[in-house]
């Protein structure tokens, strides 16, 4: 890197004169996205079991026979293919509420949306016996849209826009409030259901089938277009709200996108695997350390990186203590919190 | 962070049912020869043991859990495993609590009380009939204990030979399981009196080389070991429709044999899963959907003679 004499605002600089920056930061997004194909193709074929790739696309053999493809195409691929989606779509929520609060330590879970999202399952768990009905993610993504639209209202009730500040302690407030409510479901349920909800609470991704990650799909693809038009606002709303104001972001508006984008996408992805830990702070950290802090780079990177990483650690989570499983929440803690710490230290 | 230590000693309590079990009538220094009038059981297991034995109008107090006999049901209660209500439970004036032998707090406020217990742990099946003329020794029942012991063992042996020599089917025995999907599959493994049923009712348990009482089943676990019959066991009773509805998401993993041959069977009542009196019962259901033939009518009549 030439050094460059930089003007009196550096942080002003490092947004406006982003050309170089940015096209530097393409091919590591790129290779980011290389990585992402990759573990999604490897991870099918890494496991307890030993599977023939021969086997597994022997389409000669009818399905039903084949257990190597059972194997791949039903306990393993749908994995993979939700970790990559929850993995990418927490760490891209990560990006929008660490831009949207102007706080490097948000995370999806800040605003209270993983404890009303796990009220939800806590109550299908408990009381799902006993209804009519069931389905754990449908109940949970309820007591997602059940936060968002508690937090909204709070933090734009008595201001024209939507308050930072509000919105952040009712979503701080919201969580503990949710959290004393589970304990109060917990209370009422028995032992295996108690047993069965923390396990939510831990993450899973073993789907099992396609079908939670498609229902989830059309949520997510909404936030994901969301974001693409987010890239620009949140680099202008990192300068500040007035600076932003001043260079034509219609702040207001930004801000409401971007707390229900990435609130909806955040709903949604725990509805598939579970309040999954880290990935939503940890990868947009070490991705901003590899491509800088241009929202154009860091939201597709961490979203590469996120699906990436989680994939991984569910190969882990699947592969260390088989038979037996790990919860992928506990794998994701054990390498991001020190990680995160060490990251800590580091930058210092 | 409550919830936390609630989960986590919850989490503590499973994992040390494996261990081997210790019966101990706890609370010598008073007088553990006394016959007990007053008797409090937190332990659902133990409470329909001793209505068994006929002391039933000696017991004053059962847990939140304690759904049978139906006049166990009209005692007052006082808490489970985790949520022991001590101040009512002195209020009963009790001479004797059954309690759980991981309930250390309880154990610990009793014994300052003076009040004494019987420190109860569910384990293989063996134990259960080893309870039972315990705790009947215990209350005074000793022979009617032993008489019913000896039964639930007859009654065990019995099913033993009929099943035996017969072709074990390789079972999974689900024991929760999200409903509507294949995820959050809990089962029985290699250890506990689930596993000793099922032995007895003639299977095979798929699980039975991983020495837990339960684990949980990915879908990768289940498609590895080819179950040839899936039996789901559940605390509430569904209507049919409900059921079919549910058994039928094992259709989505075609190559299990219990698929293909439509082995699958769910019973939803609370006597599959309490380690009582009703265990033979509950064994003899297993085996009947295991070998249907070793019990239709025509084995029932030449059996009945005999036994």
């Amino acid at each position: 890197m030439t050094p460059t004499p930089r003007p009196a605002d550096a942080r002003l600089s490092s947004v406006v004169a982003v050309r170089t920056p940015f096209m530097r930061g393409i091919p590591i997004v790129f290779g980011l996205f290389v990585l992402m194909i990759v573990s999604v193709i490897a991870a099918p074929f890494i496991g307890p079991t030993r599977i023939s790739a021969m086997h597994v696309f022997n389409f000669r053999l009818p399905f039903a026979d084949n257990v190597d493809a059972q194997i791949f195409f039903i306990a393993r691929l749908p994995r993979a293919v939700a970790g990559a989606v929850v993995g990418g779509t927490l760490a891209t929520a990560g990006v929008v509420f660490q831009g949207l609060l102007r706080n490097p330590l948000a995370t999806p879970y800040t605003l209270g949306i993983s404890a009303g999202a796990s009220l939800g399952a806590m109550v299908a768990i408990t009381f799902g016996a006993m209804l009519p009905f069931g389905g754990v993610p449908a109940a949970s993504l309820a007591g997602a849209l059940l936060a968002v639209a508690i937090v909204y209202a709070l933090a734009s009730a008595r201001h024209s826009g939507l308050s930072t500040t509000v919105l952040l302690l009712a979503g701080v407030t919201l969580n503990s409030f949710f959290s004393a409510l589970i304990l109060f479901v917990q209370y009422l349920s028995d032992f295996a259901q108690t047993f069965r909800a923390l396990r939510w609470l831990m993450g899973d991704l073993d789907v099992a089938s396609y079908t939670p990650i498609l229902s989830a799909l059309p949520l997510l693809i909404l936030a994901l277009v969301a974001f693409v038009w987010l890239a620009r606002p949140l680099n202008l709303l990192s300068l500040g709200a007035d600076a932003a104001e001043a260079r034509g972001v219609n702040v207001v508006q930004t801000q409401r996108v971007a707390f229900l984008s990435a609130s909806l996408a955040t709903g949604a992805a725990v509805a598939v695997g579970g309040p999954i830990g880290f990935v939503g702070i940890i990868v947009p950290h070490l991705v901003r350390l590899l491509v800088g802090a241009d929202h154009r780079l860091v939201l597709p990177a961490s979203a590469f990186f996120g699906a990436a990483f989680l994939v991984i650690c569910d190969v882990v989570a699947r592969t260390l203590l088989s038979p037996l499983e790990l919860p992928v929440g506990v794998v994701t803690a054990m390498i991001g919190g020190p990680f995160f710490l060490w990251l800590l230290l580091k930058r210092r | 962070m409550r919830f936390l230590t609630l989960v986590l000693s919850t989490a503590v309590m499973l994992a040390r049912g494996t261990e081997v079990p210790r019966y101990e009538p706890s609370g010598q220094q008073s007088a553990p020869t006394a016959v007990p009038h007053r008797i409090i059981s937190l332990v659902p297991a133990v409470t329909e043991m001793l209505f068994a034995m006929g002391d039933g109008a000696n017991v004053v107090g059962v847990s939140s859990y304690d759904h049978y006999p139906p006049q166990a049901t009209t005692r007052p209660k006082v808490g489970a495993l985790v949520d022991p209500d001590v101040e009512r439970m002195l209020s009963l004036r009790p001479d004797l609590v059954i309690v759980y032998s991981t309930q250390t707090d309880l154990i610990a406020r009793l014994a300052r009380a003076h009040v004494p217990m019987f420190s109860y742990e569910h384990a293989g099946l063996p134990d259960i009939t080893a309870t039972f003329r315990l705790i009947g020794a215990r209350v005074g029942h000793a022979s009617e204990a032993d008489r019913l012991a000896t039964g639930i063992e007859q009654a065990l042996a019995g099913i033993r030979a009929r099943v035996a020599g017969k072709p074990r089917p390789k079972t999974l025995i689900v024991i929760g399981r999200e409903e509507g999907s294949l995820r959050d599959i809990y089962a029985s493994a290699g250890i506990g009196f689930l596993h000793d049923m099922l032995i007895i009712a003639g299977g095979d348990d798929v699980l039975g080389e991983l020495k837990r009482q339960s684990v949980q089943a990915s879908t990768e676990v289940i498609l590895t070991h080819q179950p040839d019959v899936i039996i789901e066991l559940r605390v509430v009773d569904w209507n049919d429709v409900r059921q079919q509805r549910d058994l039928d998401m094992w259709r989505a993993l075609p190559s299990l044999p219990a698929v293909r041959t439509n082995r699958l069977f769910m019973f939803g009542s609370e006597m599959m899963v309490i380690p009582g009196p009703r265990v033979a019962e509950a064994t003899r259901i297993l085996a009947k959907a295991l070998h249907p033939e070793a019990f239709s009518q025509a084995a029932e009549v030449r059996r009945s003679p005999s036994s």
